[in-house]
């Protein structure tokens, strides 16, 4: 009996751990998703029917044994890029992503042709 | 010379970013949102229907519209499909966002049902199939199965002229 | 009668500023001393008629005169006498007019005190202060006026965005506005300077207490928008890299770059070619907030309705006097002495790189903000760039930033040896250490690690730092002031960002749960009327630690606007805020509840506080020198730096 119990209860943990790390996985995963009917918030912040039924699709994939990366290409497909908060990487948004270190090597850039002239003048 | 070109980089940039900001101020921000699944295949979707029995034979050009019976407008646009219905042939699949069967079903009875079937979408998984943001929306799906237009808020007398008619016309001669 | 008055009095303010703009300007080029005299004169005029001018706007609003169009539109008999008053900056043609009764304080208060400035110097930073009101006060006038008539006069207004109606509210756009537009005078002073046939950097010590109260002023402003999104919004969120609000940072961000750059710029010629720049792209970077917000091109939570017209008026402004100034300074940066190499571990040397960083980061925000903008209009794609985006980018570039920070006033002028830092090891060796353990013990992230990290370095060397040179405090507490400031902001950011949790659960009352291992109880709901709105007040309460907290969110609907706000449950402490929501109530009485738990809240506000802080005892330790000392004093390299001493 008492191992039934013990069973039990670790089960019992064992799935409420797994459930968490859904809770997690799942705001996580919203975090990143434009509520598309909202101004702007975030699927997770906003409290919308579409977004309320989202966490409810994201849940029910995530439980499934579906992955992030496939969840949010069929969200895409459906509503397009603006879904996401977080652009994918592609021809389009090369800019985007690659400017910051364009800038901070534009930066280091300058920064080393200062330290180049040592001080000579009068 | 080199410090000329540095110095007029923050201008050149300066009327880059204001010529930008003119081109993005003349487009249309109302304009409707294109749907992404134009040129797709129409989702299918696994729904509990409320009412109607026939659904869309494949090789057949068909109408989906997304109501709900909290919504004011889609109780106006119903006559309007009715017409659609009449001058075109073509089947109207309704979608029934959000609702219980019993709201669903006595909004058909009390307005007026124009829908050769209507699936019932309480969760909103159908309508998030079909990318859908708010109601009423109508979709025309081609004889291959394509989806060819979204229709965003109420379709009315004009719209169902100028917009849905030319358009199921054409693909049903195609 | 009072709409006219208003009318009339912004029409002559147009009139005063275009005389503003243009006879100081004249009269420096032409050298004729009348037409000089008048730029102060003048100044104080405008100011006078734009006071007028709100103050009518705000009459109008107090005893809700609803034949004026405007206020119709953003009051109502409901609304409580504060927020009559502050619904005169609720909307956008009431915050425009705000927006420049503020320019005309600034050149004003600027005017009054420029007795020991060059005459000539003097009129040309009213000349220019007086170009941009008058572009303004011409906007207001032709789009965007808040003095037009609505007949017949409704019985009652809309009434005020239930958003707005807060404290908060009230404070923050004149707090803003005070620091965004207060740029202006740092602006002005740059072209003056770029004017003038001598171009040397006399101006960049004039302009520095301008500079550094509007920094104070903007750094308070974003503050108070962040911690009222925060409790208004009901997300609990603080900042969302929101357009609106990056349209704020950006030019703080130059700010700090230039409060920094003024301070060296009389001794190292380098810098004042960053200041000249820097001033300009600061208010540049102003205005292009302001177009952002009023054009209706972004879509944001902040942004008011406007129609692209307006939006083509603010542009052609825009175009105007960045592309006017920046064409200046090209034409006139060739006379500028060349700047001179640094050694590496110089001063200079890290002044050098704290402006390229600030500059990379407002480029990274900047590109960020505008992309979907240049995305849809070239390739047509919609695109989203939001927080997780920045979030990404901005703090590689700022945490290194932070650490540098430490070092700077460490460093010697010119000097290359950093032996002052060895010191500063052992504590180095201990934030490293503490963020490691953390990192591995809560959560294996880069970030946590990397932030609490920086944020001990940075808080522990700069009061290292004012330890070790505490007998000069008076000059000293402005930068350990601000540089404690962003320590302490840096640890509340990462700690709060990483180990915030949620927890969504739906409750009837009566019923209670386990919320992050501890018991919620939804004790009662019950109605909770206000003066304009009905509201369902839900009293929780939840038993962490010995006395459980009791926490009541509402969700309030405002009768005339007919809309639903939630306001969020907040019990605050040092070390975690718990922030509850609102959320919808099912068909059968339950009702959906946010519960988060955010650590380490509270430092982002102090951190922030601080750093305004600094800004104003920086200001005020400068007034309180006499100004004879200010030239005797030689700059000894141990004497802890202000932004405000030479």
């Amino acid at each position: 009996m008492r191992k039934f119990i013990a069973l039990t209860v670790f089960a019992a943990a064992v799935t409420a751990q797994a459930a968490e790390d859904l809770d997690t996985r799942v705001e996580r995963l919203a975090q990143e998703l434009r509520c598309v009917v909202c101004q702007s918030q975030s699927v997770a912040d906003s409290n919308a029917p579409l977004a309320v039924d989202m966490k409810r699709h994201l849940r029910e994939g995530l439980a499934a044994g579906r992955s992030e990366q496939e969840l949010r290409d069929e969200l895409v497909q459906r509503y397009g890029e603006q879904v996401l908060y977080r652009p994918a990487l592609h021809a389009g948004t090369v800019p985007l992503w690659f400017g910051p270190v364009a800038l901070v090597a534009i930066g280091g850039l300058v920064y080393w042709r200062h330290g180049r002239r040592r001080e000579g003048g009068p | 010379m080199k410090l000329l070109l540095a110095a007029l980089l923050p201008l050149l940039a300066t009327a880059t970013l204001v010529a930008l900001l003119a081109r993005s101020l003349q487009r249309d921000a109302q304009a409707e949102p294109v749907s992404p699944l134009i040129g797709k295949p129409a989702p299918v979707l696994d729904l509990e229907r409320l009412a109607g029995d026939t659904p869309p034979r494949p090789g057949e050009v068909w109408v989906l519209n997304v109501f709900a019976s909290w919504c004011g407008p889609c109780r106006t646009e119903l006559p309007v499909l009715g017409q659609l219905a009449e001058q075109s042939g073509v089947r109207i699949v309704g979608l029934d966002y959000r609702d219980t069967l019993e709201l669903g079903l006595a909004f058909l009875k009390r307005h007026g049902n124009p829908y050769a079937l209507t699936w019932r979408d309480p969760e909103g998984k159908g309508s998030m199939a079909w990318g859908v943001t708010g109601v009423p929306e109508t979709f025309v799906i081609d004889r291959k199965g394509v989806v060819r237009l979204r229709h965003t808020g109420p379709v009315t007398a004009e719209d169902l002229n100028k917009r849905l008619l030319p358009l199921i016309k054409r693909l049903q001669g195609a | 009668m009072t709409g006219e008055l208003g009318q009339f009095a912004l029409l002559l303010a147009l009139a005063v500023a275009l005389a503003q703009a243009v006879l100081p300007l004249w009269g420096a080029q032409a050298g004729r001393a009348r037409w000089i005299a008048l730029a102060r004169p003048l100044a104080a005029v405008n100011f006078g008629l734009l006071s007028l001018a709100f103050a009518t706007l705000v009459a109008s609003c107090v005893v809700l005169d609803t034949s004026v169009a405007y206020v119709t539109a953003h009051a109502s008999q409901e609304l409580p006498l504060g927020y009559r008053i502050t619904a005169a900056w609720g909307g956008h043609e009431g915050s425009l007019l705000l927006w420049v009764w503020i320019l005309s304080a600034w050149g004003a208060l600027v005017a009054a005190r420029s007795g020991d400035l060059p005459a000539v110097f003097a009129a040309r930073v009213q000349g220019v202060l007086g170009f941009i009101a008058a572009g303004f006060i011409a906007f207001i006038a032709f789009t965007s006026n808040p003095f037009e008539r609505l007949l017949p006069a409704p019985a009652n207004g809309h009434d005020l965005n239930p958003l707005l109606q807060d404290p908060g509210m009230a404070a923050h756009p004149p707090l803003l506005y005070l620091g965004y537009v207060g740029f202006a005078v740092g602006f002005a002073f740059a072209v003056a300077a770029l004017l003038e046939d001598d171009l040397d950097a006399r101006w960049t010590r004039w302009a520095r207490p301008w500079v550094l109260a509007a920094w104070s002023a903007l750094t308070a402003g974003i503050l108070l928008g962040s911690f009222w999104a925060y409790y208004e919004l009901g997300w609990g969120g603080f900042w969302f890299w929101d357009a609106v609000e990056n349209a704020a940072f950006m030019p703080w961000l130059l700010g700090t770059a230039l409060i920094h750059s003024l301070a060296v710029a009389e001794k190292r010629p380098g810098f004042l070619r960053w200041s000249l720049l820097l001033a300009l792209l600061a208010f540049s970077l102003s205005l292009l907030g302001t177009f952002l917000v009023r054009s209706g091109v972004v879509s944001s939570v902040h942004a008011f309705a406007s129609d692209p017209s307006r939006g083509l008026f603010i542009l052609m402004l825009l175009g105007l006097s960045v592309g006017g100034s920046l064409a200046l300074y090209a034409l006139r940066v060739g006379r500028l002495p060349p700047a001179e190499g640094y050694a590496l571990g110089s001063r200079e040397s890290l002044l050098l790189l704290n402006n390229l960083l600030l500059a990379t980061a407002t480029g990274t925000v900047l590109l960020g903000t505008l992309y979907p903008l240049a995305a849809e209009v070239i390739s047509g794609v919609k695109l989203s760039v939001g927080a997780p985006y920045f979030d990404t980018v901005f703090p590689p570039i700022m945490l290194p930033l932070a650490a540098l920070m430490v070092l700077g006033p460490l460093a010697r002028w010119r000097g290359a040896a950093l032996q002052n830092v060895k010191p500063l090891l052992p504590l180095a060796l201990t934030a490293l250490g503490a963020a490691a353990v953390l990192a591995f013990s809560l959560q294996g992230s880069l970030w946590l690690a990397a932030g609490v990290a920086t944020g001990l370095w940075a808080l522990g060397g700069t009061l290292a730092l004012a330890w070790h040179q505490r007998a000069a405090w008076r000059q000293g507490l402005a930068l350990w002031l601000a540089h404690c400031g962003i320590g302490i902001f840096v640890l509340g950011v990462t700690l709060v960002r990483s180990l915030e949790q949620a927890h969504d659960v739906t409750l009837a009352p009566g019923e209670e749960t386990v919320v992050a291992g501890h018991v919620l109880r939804f004790d009662k709901l019950e109605a909770a009327p206000g003066p304009n709105y009905q509201a369902a007040r839900a009293t929780l309460s939840w038993q962490v630690g010995g006395t459980p907290l009791q926490l009541a969110p509402e969700k309030r609907v405002y009768g005339r606007r007919q809309v639903a706000m939630t306001e969020a449950a907040i019990a605050r402490s040092l070390w975690r805020d718990v922030y509850v929501s609102l959320g919808e109530a099912n068909a059968d009485g339950r009702w959906a509840l946010r519960v988060q738990i955010k650590p380490f809240m509270a430092w982002v506000w102090i951190g922030a506080l601080l750093m305004a802080g600094g800004g104003v005892w920086g200001l005020l330790a400068h007034r309180r020198r006499p100004k004879s000392k200010l030239a005797a004093e030689p700059a000894s390299p141990n004497i802890v730096p202000t932004l405000s001493t030479p």
